[in-house]
């Protein structure tokens, strides 16, 4: 190769930390979002040792206390929640609408550091005695009892809250701003669909987190009693605030799955994605009414029936945009010239994983059923389902589908569909149990428990162990590729997204001229050929 | 001057310029919802406790307050002034508004600060020396604590906006305007009218209820 790409355009330190470029700056938070993906899923390892028995004989129960709190503050907020739409999303929006870059490249880079920043405050209440509130920072054990580092961890939250916002903002004005001629919003395709939706939530649900954060920061230091029923203030008005931010927040940690999935689909199903338009419509509606179902996190905090009544009716409306999606997916895949690389198995798993999800969502939004599971394995499995079954997995697959652009590389097919199956069948060994768990009545947040609920604990930890092997074998395969993978040319799917119409990996402003849009997203036909947008 | 090319993301300045005023209006809407969370809390103890909140909000001084509304309203007359200015491309007047917008945000703080010294001396700054007689005393510290968070981050955020002034003040009085700058001014503004507005709805929260007639 001759030309020189975005990875080679300039080598010395300083136009890494420095870059302004969207793809460097993705390839920053791939290196950061890794590094917490594997403390989270320490923390999860360790969480599933001591799970292996009844008793409480690996770790004690102040430490059993931090790993999972850990385990949450780390995989939401340094994992999840940045996951899709910091790398890809960072990588992919302005080469899918044909411009240079984001519209604000300084803010980019600073959204980086901000997350860097908070995590490394979250890393030091890690090791330097931890936090046990739970990620939820439930008051008043968080502002008066607990006796870890709660301050700590909320600054780093907070200071992470900040980078996700920016990246909500960049997103947004990038969206409305910089498309390339022609590019319509109904040719956009659905990735930036589902990232424009997740940036609204993240614009607008993230600053009343840190509004809160700060509340109780300021109730903990200072011994104020904003949420302190001593003085007439009210602890559940905290768990409404919080959760005004973080129910919208598990749509900003599903949506942008949703986004990979609607491109793997189509390409190697050689069709057109079934519903455009609704499946478009169906994240912004997902967005918008993400932000009326709050209360189902507190059917059994003492909210008034009313209010319950109302969220448990608006959970089930939301799940309609949802199975929308679900459907169109399949229908897409009705009648396709199917391909089963690596990314389509991780779609695939995607569909199934997340509709078990989403199905158990609605047991949770039934008030009756709710009440007889709150607080127990069956949330937990459900809401893994969801981030772990449905985002994770989507992750991985959007990895697989564009690592041959970001890298100018191909992964080796073999492995890395075994790594997809065997990510499957160790998923569903870890977290299936756990409904049954649930039902059968085990609390979560409990090391020790009565020894009828072992075997199906040692299932979910022998499950546990493949899908730890599952998830490192990319980093082996992967890293492998790197140095030793075949070259990619600049369409290796033979897709039709603009993205593929530059080289691989692509040169510093992503285009060599600006591209001109004449049609929608997905111009695939039975025999192989492609139509790009651009054609 | 180079100020008159667009930045290398942009096809050409007017996309620049539009970029930047939609980037403000975006995060002004991250804003609503920041100062929203808190003004629900607000919202929430006051019809808990609608008496403690009137008794409480007797004790605010409505005197300042009103001036202080007065100060900053006009300050957003002037940046409103200087945006117009700012377009007819005379950076003299401009700079000159936008000074005294920034002065007149000073004037603010200063009076916010005889405030507070004024609820410090009457035993009425919770976590500090919080005392207060009768029945309502609780519910008069909830309001207070709304009170100092809620006019301290307000302070905050117009501490920003005097510095942003004083920036675009100073670049201003070269005299020479450029698209750039002109809409630097524009962006600036946005925000500046932002936080007078949020200073609007804590004036009608904090320093009118318990004083209308009956």
């Amino acid at each position: 190769m001759t030309d020189t790409n975005y990875l080679t355009a300039d080598n010395r330190l300083r136009s890494w930390f420095f870059t302004t470029d969207h793809k460097r700056v993705a390839i920053l938070y791939f290196a950061g979002i890794t590094m917490f993906f594997g403390v989270g899923g320490a923390a999860a390892t360790l969480i599933r040792l001591e799970l292996a028995t009844p008793a409480g004989d690996l770790v004690s129960s102040d430490v059993y206390n931090r790993l999972f709190t850990m385990h949450g503050i780390v995989m939401v907020w340094f994992f999840l929640i940045p996951s899709i739409p910091t790398t890809m999303g960072n990588f992919l929006l302005p080469l899918m609408i044909g411009a240079r870059d984001l519209a604000f490249p300084r803010l980019n880079i600073l959204s980086w550091y901000l997350y860097m920043i908070g995590g490394a405050f979250v890393l030091y209440a890690l090791f330097f005695g931890g936090i046990d509130t739970g990620w939820t920072f439930y008051t008043p054990f968080s502002t008066f009892y607990s006796n870890s580092h709660v301050i700590v961890g909320i600054v780093g939250v907070f200071v992470a809250g900040f980078s996700s916002i920016l990246t909500g903002l960049n997103f947004i004005v990038t969206v409305h701003r910089m498309r390339a001629p022609g590019l319509t919003w109904f040719r956009l395709p659905i990735f930036v669909w589902s990232l424009y939706s997740t940036a609204i939530i993240l614009v607008l649900a993230t600053p009343v987190l840190a509004i809160t954060l700060l509340l109780i920061a300021l109730e903990r230091l200072f011994g104020v009693g904003i949420f302190d029923p001593r003085i007439g203030g009210d602890p559940l008005l905290f768990q409404h605030l919080f959760w005004f931010y973080s129910h919208p927040a598990v749509y900003i940690m599903i949506l942008p799955g949703m986004g990979v999935v609607s491109e793997i689909i189509p390409c190697f199903a050689r069709k057109s994605l079934f519903g455009y338009k609704f499946v478009a419509w169906a994240s912004i509606s997902i967005a918008v009414l993400g932000f009326f179902v709050w209360g189902h996190h507190m059917f059994v905090s003492g909210q008034s029936v009313f209010a319950s009544l109302i969220f448990s009716f608006m959970s089930y409306i939301v799940a309609v945009p949802s199975a929308i999606k679900v459907f169109n997916w399949t229908a897409t895949l009705h009648k396709g010239w199917l391909r089963f690389d690596a990314p389509m198995l991780y779609a695939l798993a995607f569909i199934g994983l997340f509709t078990i999800g989403g199905l158990t969502g609605l047991f949770l939004a039934c008030l009756a059923y709710d009440i007889y599971v709150t607080d127990t394995y069956f949330v937990v499995a459900h809401f893994h389902y969801i981030m772990v079954g449905g985002m994770v997995t989507a992750y991985f697959g959007g990895l697989h589908y564009w690592w041959p652009k970001i890298t100018g590389r191909l992964y080796p097919e073999y492995w890395a569909r075994a790594a997809a199956i065997l990510i499957f069948v160790g998923f569903n060994l870890t977290f299936f149990p756990q409904f049954v768990l649930g039902v059968l009545g085990m609390p979560r947040r409990y090391h020790v428990y009565p020894p009828e609920f072992q075997v199906w604990n040692v299932l979910s930890s022998a499950g546990a162990a493949v899908l730890a092997v599952a998830y490192l074998m990319p980093v082996f395969y992967l890293g492998w590729s790197l140095f030793w993978g075949r070259r990619a040319s600049s369409n290796p799917w033979n897709a039709t997204g603009l993205e593929w119409q530059t080289s691989s990996p692509p040169p510093e402003h992503n285009f060599t001229t600006t591209p001109t849009v004449n049609r929608g997203p997905y111009g695939y036909t039975p025999d192989a050929k492609a139509v790009p947008q651009n054609a | 001057m180079p100020d008159a090319f667009p930045a290398p993301q942009f096809a050409n300045l007017r996309q620049q310029e539009d970029v930047a005023r939609l980037g403000m209006w975006v995060f002004l809407s991250t804003e609503v919802l920041f100062f929203g969370g808190m003004m629900l809390l607000y919202y929430a103890y006051r019809s808990g406790y609608p008496a403690g909140f009137a008794e409480a909000a007797r004790h605010t001084d409505i005197f300042i307050g009103t001036i202080n509304t007065a100060v900053l309203l006009t300050s957003s007359f002037a940046v409103a002034w200087a945006v117009a200015a700012a377009k007819d491309g005379d950076g003299r007047l401009a700079a000159i508004l936008l000074g005294a917008a920034a002065l007149l945000g000073v004037v603010f703080l200063g009076l916010k600060s005889i405030e507070y010294l004024k609820e410090y001396h009457e035993h009425l700054v919770p976590a500090v020396n919080f005392a207060f007689p009768g029945k309502q005393a609780n519910s008069v510290e909830l309001f207070f604590i709304f009170y100092f968070i809620s006019t301290g981050l307000h302070s905050l955020h117009l501490t920003i906006g005097i510095v942003a002034l004083t920036v675009m003040a100073l670049r201003t009085a070269r005299g020479q305007m450029t698209p750039h700058l002109r809409n630097g001014v524009t962006v600036t503004g946005l925000y500046w009218h932002f936080v007078d507005a949020v200073w609007l709805f804590l004036f009608a929260l904090i320093y009118l209820p318990g004083r209308g007639g009956t």
